[in-house]
């Protein structure tokens, strides 16, 4: 017999102030609210986080790796954006 | 679909750079069907480990010696389970849902560690398995970090950093009963002598018998060998035994100066075999007590999504909004 | 304090300790029988707090008794007729319904009755009850969530959690009957009124039970004797898995 499955739910947790959630992996649960309880037995055991977000996983729209050539790469030719790109006297080397 | 067929020699040379190259394959990117089976297979087999896992030290909790064993037991058997989710969250990433592995489990198509298809019959038997079960697991698990799935990999690294404690504290519960009276190190050196071979099997057929492991160790999905990592096990365990003044149950066990590794004797391999194929003393009760857990289960599983379906009929239509992570 | 005052809250720190750890006993039985691997987690949670609060409690117990015992001894060394948990605590899982239904009657109990210890003039016991009813906010959230699911659910859900506050009802009312000991702490600020948390246990319970669609069920019967040691015949073979090892093996430590 063919089960259907709970919705699957991606965790992300912050785990201090100051920084970013991060995608931490992810589980089953029937809504958002049961998803948040759950991510915290699941991925906060040892108090790893001081924030939570879940999201549905068929909510997330990704890249594909076969767009990378015309989606991502022409970013690479822009060393204008990073600051190494510009020269500097030593005398101002830690602008 | 075979690799061959497809007009894939582009995407399969990406692939294989990608792997040559030590960079991880990630759940979006093209990879041969046969990678993506043994990926699969390979982390739901380790996720079903995990849970069965839970079985042997489980039914020591109501009976752990003391409060702190006790709490101590449970959050290790939590965290195996937990374990379990991660392995299973980071398998669903190939399309391949929890509930078909559980299925495929249930059906007796999908494999779990062997060593679980042991009974633990006195409490030193959980010293043991935290011990010698988890260390044999961790050997594997560390070699296991830099394996060539993304997903796989970093649930890994997540596993490795939980599992520290494990076997430090079967270690631990296992030196306690080597120091007490004369019965206690009566029941420790008898589990040893249970748990020692079988755990030593934990790492599979020799090399040259092993059929995933050749194409594992080229995709890098698997790293270092059965052999290699046995052998790295029976290193570390060895003088561990020694320190607490417990017996290795193998007469051929010597140290070899020149290796610098310990010589060991050979594993009864059908017995092996035997369990393996489903006969061990356990495999019937395991598999068994997690099927009951499933269909006990089903009633709560069919009133969550009763509720949810009302829920959304009576209140919105379509989906409830969240609250925009309250960034 | 005085020896009479000293032996009345040695056993009150025992009496809670007791109902944690039969709790946290029962909890800790559901490991790996979840319903599905994420609520087995929650559960294993959930037991870990129950068995860490008993913890708290008779190693207070036991410093306070000055007798060389230790939190172990309490746990491991007392029979049925000592330990003073109420019945509740101590009655079998049954099913899930019934684990969670038994829950949500404690953890409103627990809410209320740690909010109210926090104020107790017994600084550790203070102490215990700021962590414990932290615990027991998170713990109401849960049980309350899934009666709602459960008495919402399906027919069967319905059904069966129903059931299970039909054959647990009596079991509440133990918990709002002060001891004399209790009394006696009652007056010197340490000790919590329970008889006076029951009007909101009642309306919390009522309110729960009402927006799950389940009946308040008829309150014509009670069970109780758990503080007074007269218990259910479940509890000795709750204590005799528990107290295996140190009864088998007597004296040796682990």
């Amino acid at each position: 017999m063919k089960q259907q499955s709970r919705p699957l739910f991606e965790v992300f947790v912050r785990s201090k102030r100051g920084l970013d959630h991060r995608h931490v992996g992810s589980l089953h649960a029937e809504d958002p609210e049961q998803a948040l309880e759950y991510a915290r037995d699941v991925y906060l055991r040892r108090s790893e986080g001081v924030s939570l977000w879940v999201v549905r996983s068929t909510d997330i729209t990704a890249s594909l790796e076969s767009d990378v050539d015309s989606f991502l790469d022409p970013m690479d030719d822009k060393d204008y954006r990073h600051a190494t790109h510009y020269k500097l006297p030593d005398e101002v080397d830690n602008m | 679909m075979t690799e061959t067929s497809s007009p894939t020699d582009a995407r399969l040379a990406t692939f294989e750079e990608k792997v040559a190259n030590d960079q991880r394959i990630e759940p979006g990117d093209w990879m041969p069907d046969a990678f993506r089976k043994n990926v699969l297979r390979q982390m739901s087999q380790h996720a079903h480990s995990e849970v069965i896992g839970m079985q042997p030290e489980g039914n020591w909790i109501t009976r752990a010696p003391s409060l702190y064993r006790k709490v101590v037991l449970l959050a290790k058997i939590q965290d195996e389970g937990g374990h379990g989710l991660y392995l299973y969250s980071a398998a669903e990433t190939l399309g391949t849902s929890r509930e078909e592995m559980v299925q495929a489990l249930h059906e007796g198509k999908a494999k779990y560690a062997s060593i679980f298809n042991y009974p633990s019959l006195t409490w030193a038997d959980i010293g043991m398995i935290g011990w010698l079960v988890d260390g044999a697991a961790i050997v594997n698990q560390v070699s296991l970090q830099r394996t060539s799935y993304g997903p796989y990999s970093r649930a890994m690294v997540r596993i490795c950093k939980e599992e520290s404690f494990h076997q430090r504290q079967g270690y631990e519960a296992t030196m306690k009963l080597a120091q007490g009276s004369a019965e206690q190190k009566a029941m420790a050196q008898d589990a040893l002598d249970r748990w020692w071979w079988p755990s030593l099997m934990m790492f599979g057929p020799h090399d040259a018998e092993s059929a995933h492991s050749g194409q594992s160790m080229k995709w890098k999905l698997k790293r270092e060998s059965n052999d290699v990592l046995r052998q790295r096990f029976v290193d570390q365990t060895v003088p561990q035994a020694e320190f607490i003044g417990l017996k290795i149950p193998d007469p051929d066990l010597k140290w070899n100066e020149e290796r610098g590794s310990y010589d060991f004797g050979e594993i009864d391999w059908d017995e092996f075999k035997r369990v393996i194929a489903g006969n061990g003393p356990c495999n019937r009760q395991r598999l068994q007590h997690h099927i009951n857990a499933r269909q006990e289960g089903q009633w709560v599983r069919d009133a969550l999504r009763a509720y949810q379906r009302k829920r959304r009929t009576r209140d919105l239509p379509g989906d409830l909004p969240g609250n925009g992570g309250q960034r | 304090m005085d020896a009479i005052q000293n032996t009345a809250l040695v056993n009150y720190c025992i009496a809670l300790g007791d109902d944690s750890l039969t709790l946290g006993h029962r909890l800790s039985e559901w490991c790996s029988k979840g319903p599905f691997l994420e609520e087995d987690l929650a559960l294993s949670n959930v037991a870990l707090d129950f068995i860490g609060r008993a913890r708290m409690f008779y190693a207070h117990a036991a410093e306070l008794e000055g007798r060389g015992r230790s939190e172990d001894d309490i746990a491991y060394l007392r029979d049925c007729r000592e330990y003073r948990n109420f019945l509740i605590n101590e009655l079998p899982n049954g099913d899930f319904g019934f684990t969670m239904a038994r829950q949500l009657m404690v953890d409103v109990y627990d809410t209320g009755f740690f909010t109210g210890l926090m104020q107790s003039a017994e600084p550790q016991l203070a102490a215990i009850a700021a962590k414990a009813v932290k615990e027991s906010r998170y713990h109401l959230r849960r049980s309350e969530e899934w009666i709602k699911r459960l008495g919402d659910g399906t027919g069967e859900s319905h059904a069966r959690v129903q059931n299970a506050f039909n054959q647990l009802w009596g079991y509440a009312a133990e918990m709002f009957e002060m001891t004399a000991d209790e009394q006696l702490l009652l007056e010197a600020g340490i000790a919590v009124d329970r008889a006076g948390l029951q009007s909101d246990w009642d309306a919390k319970m009522h309110a729960v039970l009402e927006e799950s669609t389940l009946d308040i069920p008829a309150a014509d019967w009670t069970i109780g004797g758990g503080r007074e040691g007269r218990h259910s015949e479940h509890l000795g073979y709750l204590l005799a898995e528990l107290q295996f090892l140190q009864r088998a093996y007597p004296g040796q430590e682990w």
